[in-house]
């Protein structure tokens, strides 16, 4: 169960994101938004509101989406594909990896509606495996933002980039955890809770429930650091290493399947650098049918899952 | 000499060569499609002889259709569009695309002769840490719009091109080659609805139909016709030519007239103007002995 979740506001980040999208579309003519029937889902009505002709929308058609962002990138626009993030990484998987980032176009990649945020719909609609997939095409960043603020600071940072980039916006409700002064920099995690027992890192709808899992384990006498990730790629390799050398044990948690995401890159560079017991909290396989809190709850995507993986890792359970 | 003795060596303007091409390139495109024909015809055997003499280079290729979509590729460079081999990257050029990106050799050879880089460096194509990858790659190669190779990826992407043009009110246009099997990934299906929607008459798509494809004629693989009904029932402006012949390729490239796209069905034979390549299957990607590259340039000089 989570506890913070419960008390304090819990915000859907696509609002922020086609928010911050607005005001720097107003200042910059060269940004368009592109979508694959998906102005509604993206919630960028307002976006075609003002900017009727900078909203491209190519029908169902995910594989042209893509590649027409690529061609727009070429034009001299920089494009923002919003798309629920199963079928813009899974169907265009080729087109993101030859059209946008082998051809180095600056194109941003907004996954909207990521990991299980389409709940009863099922499988077919979850986006567990697209940190794995966008993972394996070199040299693209993977920005998980966890909440409002990081959600617009991930939309500034990746219009600003030069570079293609993949941003996972999330739509399951989160709390706001990010810190005012926090900086949004390329392969940067922020620290959210010191502790010396453990360390829990976490991207997107896991940030809040890690912080709700130290304040459990907190109450057992376990104290745990808390990392924000954010960026899956580029990792911040420095906070990995510094977790594994001054905690000595690691949990990740992410929404998403534990094969090739967060946990897996987490766990190279502390088997290259610094060996130390990590466990992974994720989805490790197709969900049964449920409501998004319902599966979140069902893998122990939650504070009492992430809580319990760090006794397990402590050797406490 | 291993792979780690050679330097990567990036590809440096032509400036003789791309002087010509501006030069040439501009009468060419003003003139009539009967009176450029020749020259363009001219090109297009150099070009051929590139091709051959680059593929026995490197011991690999796929000659059947680089010799298939030469006078297609020339009569767009030379005869139609407007490149800046001076500044590849100008906001207002035109965008050539070659979907079929393993015909790179193709590519190359002729945009070398427009002077993007030094007809030399053909010499590299595909040998270790050469930019010249076996498919283009815009980031090493100048003149490159975009990196190409998996079928099915250049046409969404033209549309992006002359979407782009259209949404900055901007007069440059953008032509992309695609193969006939090309045109059985869905993806190009996907592009044709899209072009065809928002009225994109600064595009013309042309599909070299030299009607075999990697292990076997079309027809008989998954049927691609009637492709000019399927073009007009996309909502294009068809145009079906001789794609050898270029006049009627010069022809076929001027602007729409209907504020359609422009689909060009260009008949082909793979292996052009190689007697004993042409309409061949097993020419795709075999590589021609020293002995075949000596007939075929006798072939190409008469």
């Amino acid at each position: 169960m989570t506890v913070v979740a419960e008390q304090t506001p819990t915000f859907d980040c696509r609002i922020d994101f086609a928010d911050e999208l607005i005001t720097m579309a107003r200042a910059d003519e060269r940004i368009v938004a592109v979508c694959n029937d998906s102005v509604g889902s993206s919630n960028l009505v307002k976006f075609r509101e003002e900017f009727p002709h900078r909203l491209v929308n190519v029908g169902i058609a995910e594989q042209d989406l893509v590649g027409v962002a690529a061609g727009l990138a070429n034009a001299g626009f920089i494009p923002f594909v919003s798309a629920a993030a199963p079928f813009l990484t899974g169907r265009a998987l080729e087109q993101i990896k030859a059209d946008v980032v082998y051809s180095d176009r600056h194109v941003v990649l907004c996954g909207q509606s990521p990991g299980m945020a389409y709940g009863e719909l099922g499988p077919t609609h979850h986006s567990i495996e697209d940190i794995s997939w966008m993972r394996a095409v070199p040299g693209l960043p993977v920005v998980v933002p966890a909440d409002p603020a990081q959600t617009r600071a991930a939309v500034r940072w990746a219009a600003a980039s030069g570079r293609p980039s993949y941003l996972r916006i999330p739509r399951f409700k989160v709390p706001a955890v990010t810190p005012a002064d926090a900086v949004f920099e390329t392969g940067r995690a922020t620290r959210l809770a010191e502790g010396g027992d453990l360390t829990v890192i976490a991207v997107g709808t896991m940030v809040s429930r890690a912080l709700d899992a130290a304040a459990l384990l907190r109450e057992q006498g376990v104290e745990a650091r808390v990392v924000n990730m954010t960026f899956v790629e580029p990792l911040d390799v420095a906070e990995v290493v510094a977790a594994a050398e001054e905690t000595g044990v690691i949990v990740t948690a992410e929404e998403g399947l534990v094969s090739g995401g967060l946990g897996a890159a987490v766990a190279k560079v502390v088997a290259e650098h610094r060996p130390v017991p990590v466990r992974m909290v994720g989805v490790p396989t197709f969900a049964p049918t449920g409501s998004t809190s319902f599966l979140l709850d069902h893998f122990g995507l939650n504070a009492d899952g992430i809580a319990k993986a760090a006794r397990e890792a402590l050797g406490r359970s | 000499m291993t792979a780690l003795d050679i330097a990567p060596r990036p590809l440096e303007l032509d400036e003789a060569a791309a002087r010509a091409y501006v030069e040439r390139g501009a009468g060419l495109r003003a003139a009539t499609p009967a009176e450029a024909a020749p020259e363009l015809a001219k090109i297009a055997t150099g070009i051929r002889r590139d091709v051959l003499t680059t593929i026995q280079a490197a011991r690999m290729g796929h000659v059947g259709g680089d010799l298939s979509v030469t006078d297609l590729l020339v009569t767009a460079m030379w005869g139609t569009l407007r490149l800046d081999p001076f500044d590849p990257a100008n906001p207002e050029r035109d965008r050539f695309i070659l979907s079929k990106g393993h015909c790179a050799a193709a590519l190359y050879s002729t945009l070398a002769s427009c002077g993007f880089f030094a007809r030399e460096r053909l010499s590299e194509f595909m040998a270790p840490l050469s930019p010249l990858n076996g498919h283009p790659n815009r980031v090493k190669v100048p003149g490159v719009e975009t990196n190409t190779g998996p079928l099915g990826h250049g046409f969404p992407v033209a549309t992006g091109c002359a979407l782009g043009a259209k949404l900055r009110g901007e007069s440059w246009r953008t032509i992309v080659v695609l193969g006939d099997g090309e045109m059985q990934e869905g993806s190009n299906w996907e592009a044709a609805m899209t072009a065809a929607h928002y009225g994109l008459d600064n595009l013309t798509a042309v599909v070299d139909r030299n009607r075999l494809q990697q292990g076997a004629r079309t027809e008989d693989t998954n049927k691609l016709e009637p492709l000019d009904d399927k073009w007009a029932a996309f909502g294009w402006e068809v145009r079906i030519i001789d794609g050898h012949d270029h006049q009627a390729i010069k022809e076929a490239y001027a602007p729409s007239t209907t504020g359609r796209p422009v689909a060009v069905v260009a008949n082909t034979v793979k292996g052009k103007g190689v007697s004993f390549m042409e309409d061949r299957v097993e020419w795709h990607h075999k590589v021609p002995t020293d002995e075949q590259v000596r007939l075929a340039l006798e072939e190409l000089s008469r």
